[in-house]
């Protein structure tokens, strides 16, 4: 089995986000990590090779900086790894990275049997680029999968509805993108990490994936970013549990006229 | 041009995102000089349209077709991308709602349109639309351009006040795009039991947290939400604890709501949790620890012990009620 | 001079951080309360390849520096100081000396054995009457035909309560005083081989502290580590190793302080405003961090000289003492900071506070550093 997992590097989730005079995200200091939606994918990855047979090729777009994600990965066990990296796709958007990422899929890595990948960045949280790549490749998907079994060129997947689940039978190749709960994530062993390093890392440009700026060019502009407005603290109710509590529903009804 | 809100049906049953969304397009449609459209993908659907004309929709397009009864993301997507090629409208609206949010990026690939996902804000000037929509988590808002003829955007649940709206056509027409062959087959599904409403979806919210001891805690918790009628939510903490499954986990690597009230029981309010729920309209926290983060956002803050707090408020609801 | 982490130590501190923040953590209070063994982290430390980090590939180890490994303890002491210390001493104390000094077979009987995590190791050199003064030992190894033959009794052997192996000092030629000393490696299961008292601590309370009694252990004659009449060198140069272990946990230890601190201090407020903006706390946070700093970079060229194979006794008693005394030093402001609240259980300021001790006394006290450093510079 040729079996994929597609991650982001992100701010670490405990990162404190400054915006710059430029309005955008800046990235100084900040601590980056594999999104951790994406360690589900790489790890569900990893586990249908143990159980199946065959290699795990892990892909990012990113900077240069993102190769340090991709090492993570193959320190958890993953075989080889792309990084697309190019000037064009500073600031792409979900359409950009998708186009590239199918490129690389559908060319010159064409021919695997299922990619795993989160069900979205905690970054900019917009869950696009599964379901952006699943069309370009025109594959079945699943998303937000909790549980994922692949066996017989198909994969059967359960995965989290509004109010419930519900149970998917896909034809491989299918894209399954991961949920909490699929899997318990591994740390790399430090085995693992030594080995890490001497495992193929490709960094490709636009060029060498056959595509041109013009192809990957982002329809989604981030104009300005700002911080919200920060929550003030309302009242403290002090006194009996009695009064406390009638003073509460006396508030929901008239002031906050929730109930 | 035209504004469209690709309509959210379940079983036959219209989701209350729908109406959000019809409601926000409607005015975005009168404010930017569009008509307002609706595409209703389904079997045995065309007679929700009626329902769909109380939001002054000027046209309704009706996809019936029995291999749409079973929602998958691979069918609806080949028609919603189909409806965009054919009528090329301004703006498209879907609910960021577990369909939404996937169906929106299949379609938006497939009828290669910019898309922004989880709006909690869409303002139109000078012909153009502006979305805002938070990123790492609530942590920043971002204000998005989306590249014309058609952008695409998904709203947040609960953001949108409903209005009706009267003198539009509402008339009804069909649409018929080729449907591929399903490459998927849902084999089975399994709603969560019980009344309560839908988390993203609810209007309140009763969630607990470590504060609550144990799993046998959450029976107060749902006591109280059904008190209110609320859905029952969790922190990460009592997830990880294993005392409520993790579809309840609010925060940011839960769910995202904004409910009108959310009653934050035995919380402390880590800031992953805030990420959660911190565009709740209005916040009660419940907590015996006086420091707790939780206070510095709750509009009413409660220092006390859950166990005595809780069952008192009950009481006092049912009396009240 | 670079001070970038390579590929390498950015990956072991990621994976360290975070194993130390979802395994380590979450038992901390736990096994420092009940002085409850983690015998289930131990276990995924020895998976993960974190009981041998710079033992070779060959021998089961991790093949990784020694910066690698005062990263990592340091991380798991941010959480767990006792868990800290008994990874600690399986590398350093047990596994270092049987890399340097043990034969082929013993490597591979051994030290492969304890850098997988399959089996723990200790050292057994402290005695009623050798603490600092490490040569005036009364175990004895006599040899035997075939065996060496063991008696005397250990105190305050870290790990020693749950240990298979232990490295241990003993006089093989009294008459020789310190070069009559000799090393062994002894499998603690042997019938002449008894856990005494175990010790009621202060602090690191997940690890044991432990009596080792032999009466009558035989051994096998092989099981001689190094020469006869090199066990004060082979413990010399295996404590000039654990010392960059202790500093690293004694930093784990300073910055769980300081961290934990200056979050409390950012939320408490008093006066009206978070103590945070008062200068006498930030003046303590201050000189807290840069001495922090300053300990850690000691540490790690300590780390980097015994990776280039130089010598890095000083190095590391400077690292040691410093780590220690700036651990102490900021669990107790740490308390200070937090006020009453800093005082009771319920924030594990106390405990940082009675772990902090022991790395002023553990594998050297602070004045047997001052007088390693003191030797250095006026030899």
């Amino acid at each position: 089995m040729k079996i994929v997992a597609c991650i982001k590097q992100t701010f670490d989730t405990e990162a404190k986000i400054v915006v710059g005079g430029d309005g955008q995200i800046s990235d100084e200091g900040v601590n980056m990590i594999v999104n951790p939606y994406d360690e589900y994918a790489v790890e569900e990855a990893i586990r249908t090779k143990e159980k199946d047979g065959g290699e795990v090729v892990v892909v990012t777009v990113g900077g240069d900086k993102a190769q340090e994600a991709l090492r993570y990965c193959l320190a958890m066990g993953a075989d080889r790894a792309f990084l697309i990296n190019d000037p064009a796709l500073v600031g792409a958007d979900s359409r950009a990275v998708s186009v590239a990422l199918a490129k690389l899929l559908s060319d010159k890595e064409a021919g695997f049997d299922v990619i795993f990948t989160g069900k979205e960045a905690v970054d900019d949280g917009a869950a696009q680029v599964p379901s952006q790549l699943a069309a370009r490749l025109d594959l079945a998907q699943a998303n937000v999968v909790t549980d994922c079994e692949i066996s017989d060129g198909k994969a059967t997947a359960t995965r989290e509805i509004d109010g419930g689940s519900e149970t998917l039978e896909l034809t491989l190749p299918a894209l399954i993108s991961a949920q909490k709960g699929l899997n318990e994530v591994r740390y790399p062993s430090l085995p693992g990490i030594m080995k890490a390093k001497r495992k193929p890392l490709e960094v490709l440009s636009l060029a060498d994936l056959g595509l041109s700026a013009d192809d990957v060019a982002s329809k989604v502009e981030l104009v300005v970013a700002e911080l919200p407005p920060a929550r003030k603290a309302g009242q403290r109710l002090t006194g009996e549990v009695d009064e406390v509590v009638a003073k509460l529903v006396q508030l929901l009804q008239e002031e906050a006229k929730v109930i | 041009m035209s504004i469209v809100v690709c309509v959210e049906q379940r079983d036959q049953n219209l989701r209350k995102i729908t109406f959000e969304a019809l409601s926000e397009g409607k005015r975005l449609a009168v404010a930017s000089g569009k008509t307002l459209k609706a595409l209703l993908i389904g079997s045995g659907v065309a007679h929700l349209a009626d329902e769909l004309k109380k939001y002054g929709v000027d046209e309704i397009a009706v996809v019936d077709n029995e291999a749409l009864a079973v929602y998958t993301v691979e069918s609806y997507a080949a028609v919603l991308a189909a409806y965009i090629v054919h009528e090329t409208p301004a703006l498209v609206l879907l609910g960021h709602s577990a369909i939404g949010k996937e169906l929106a990026p299949r379609a938006a690939a497939k009828a290669d349109c910019g898309l922004v996902s989880d709006c909690i804000e869409v303002s139109s000037a000078d012909g153009d639309y502006l979305f805002k929509h938070p990123i790492y988590a609530g942590k920043a808002i971002g204000s998005f351009k989306v590249a014309g003829p058609t952008r695409m955007a998904t709203l947040r649940p609960n953001v949108f006040p409903i209005e009706e709206s009267e003198g539009a056509a509402g008339a009804v027409v069909d649409f018929a795009p080729e449907i591929p062959a399903a490459k998927v087959t849902v084999t089975g599904s399994e709603m969560s039991s019980g009344d309560r409403p839908e988390l993203t979806e609810a209007d309140i919210i009763c969630s607990g947290g470590r504060g609550l001891g144990g799993s046998e805690g959450f029976k107060l918790i749902e006591d109280l939400a059904d008190a209110l009628g609320a859905a029952v939510g969790s922190s990460r903490a009592a997830v990880d604890a294993g005392w409520r499954e993790h579809a309840a986990q609010v925060g940011q690597t839960g769910k995202v709501v904004s409910p009108n009230l959310y009653v934050a029981a035995g919380i402390s309010g880590a800031i992953q949790h805030l990420a959660g729920m911190g565009s709740s309209k209005f916040i009660v926290g419940i907590n015996k620890d006086e420091e707790a983060n939780i206070f510095n956002v709750a509009d009413y803050g409660i220092e006390g012990d859950l166990n005595k707090v809780i069952p008192a408020l009950i009481e006092k609801l049912k009396e009240v009620q | 001079m670079e001070f970038a982490y390579t590929d390498e130590e950015r990956m072991m501190l990621q994976m360290a951080r975070d194993f130390a923040e979802k395994e380590v953590k979450p038992l901390a209070k736990e096994v420092d309360k009940e002085h409850k063994y983690p015998a289930a982290t131990v276990k995924k430390m020895g998976e993960l390849g974190l009981m041998g980090v710079s033992v070779p590939v060959e021998y089961e180890g991790s093949g990784m520096s020694n910066i690698c490994y005062a990263i990592a303890i340091e991380e798991i002491s941010r959480h767990c100081a006792a868990t800290g210390v008994i990874m600690s001493v399986n590398n350093s104390l047990a596994c270092d000396p049987v890399k340097i000094f043990g034969t082929e077979e013993q490597k591979q009987k051994y030290l492969a054995d304890m850098a997988s995590g399959r089996k723990l190791g200790c050292l057994g050199l402290t005695e009623s009457n050798a603490g600092s003064d490490a040569a005036n030992l009364s175990t004895t190894a006599v040899l035997n035909g075939d065996e060496w033959i063991i008696n005397g009794r250990k105190i305050f052997i870290t790990n020693g309560n749950e240990a298979d192996y232990s490295v241990v000092i003993a006089i093989t030629d009294k008459a020789q005083g310190h070069r009559g000393l000799s090393a062994f490696i002894v499998d603690l299961d042997n019938p002449g081989f008894s856990v005494g008292t175990v010790e009621d601590k202060l602090g690191i309370r997940g690890s044991s502290t432990a009596e080792l009694v032999f009466e009558d252990c035989r051994i096998p004659k092989e099981n001689l580590l190094g020469e006869v009449g090199k066990g004060f060198k082979i413990a010399l140069t295996t404590l000039d190793g654990g010392r960059i272990g202790i500093a690293s946990q004694a930093l784990g230890i300073a910055r769980a302080a300081i961290e934990d601190a200056a979050a409390y201090a950012k939320e408490r407020v008093q006066f009206g405003k978070p103590i945070a903006k008062l200068q006498a706390i930030q003046w303590m946070l201050a000189d807290l961090s840069t001495h922090y700093e300053a300990a850690r970079l000691l540490t790690h060229r300590a780390a980097y000289l015994k990776d280039q194979g130089q010598p890095f006794g000083k190095e590391a008693a400077m690292a040691k003492l410093m780590a220690a005394e700036t651990a102490m030093k900021a669990a107790t402001q740490g308390i200070q900071i937090l006020g009453g609240y800093g005082y009771t259980t319920d924030y594990p300021m106390e405990r940082y506070f009675r772990d902090a001790k022991i790395t002023e006394i553990y594998e050297g006290t602070s004045e047997i550093m001052r007088l390693v450093i003191a030797t250095n510079i006026l030899k």
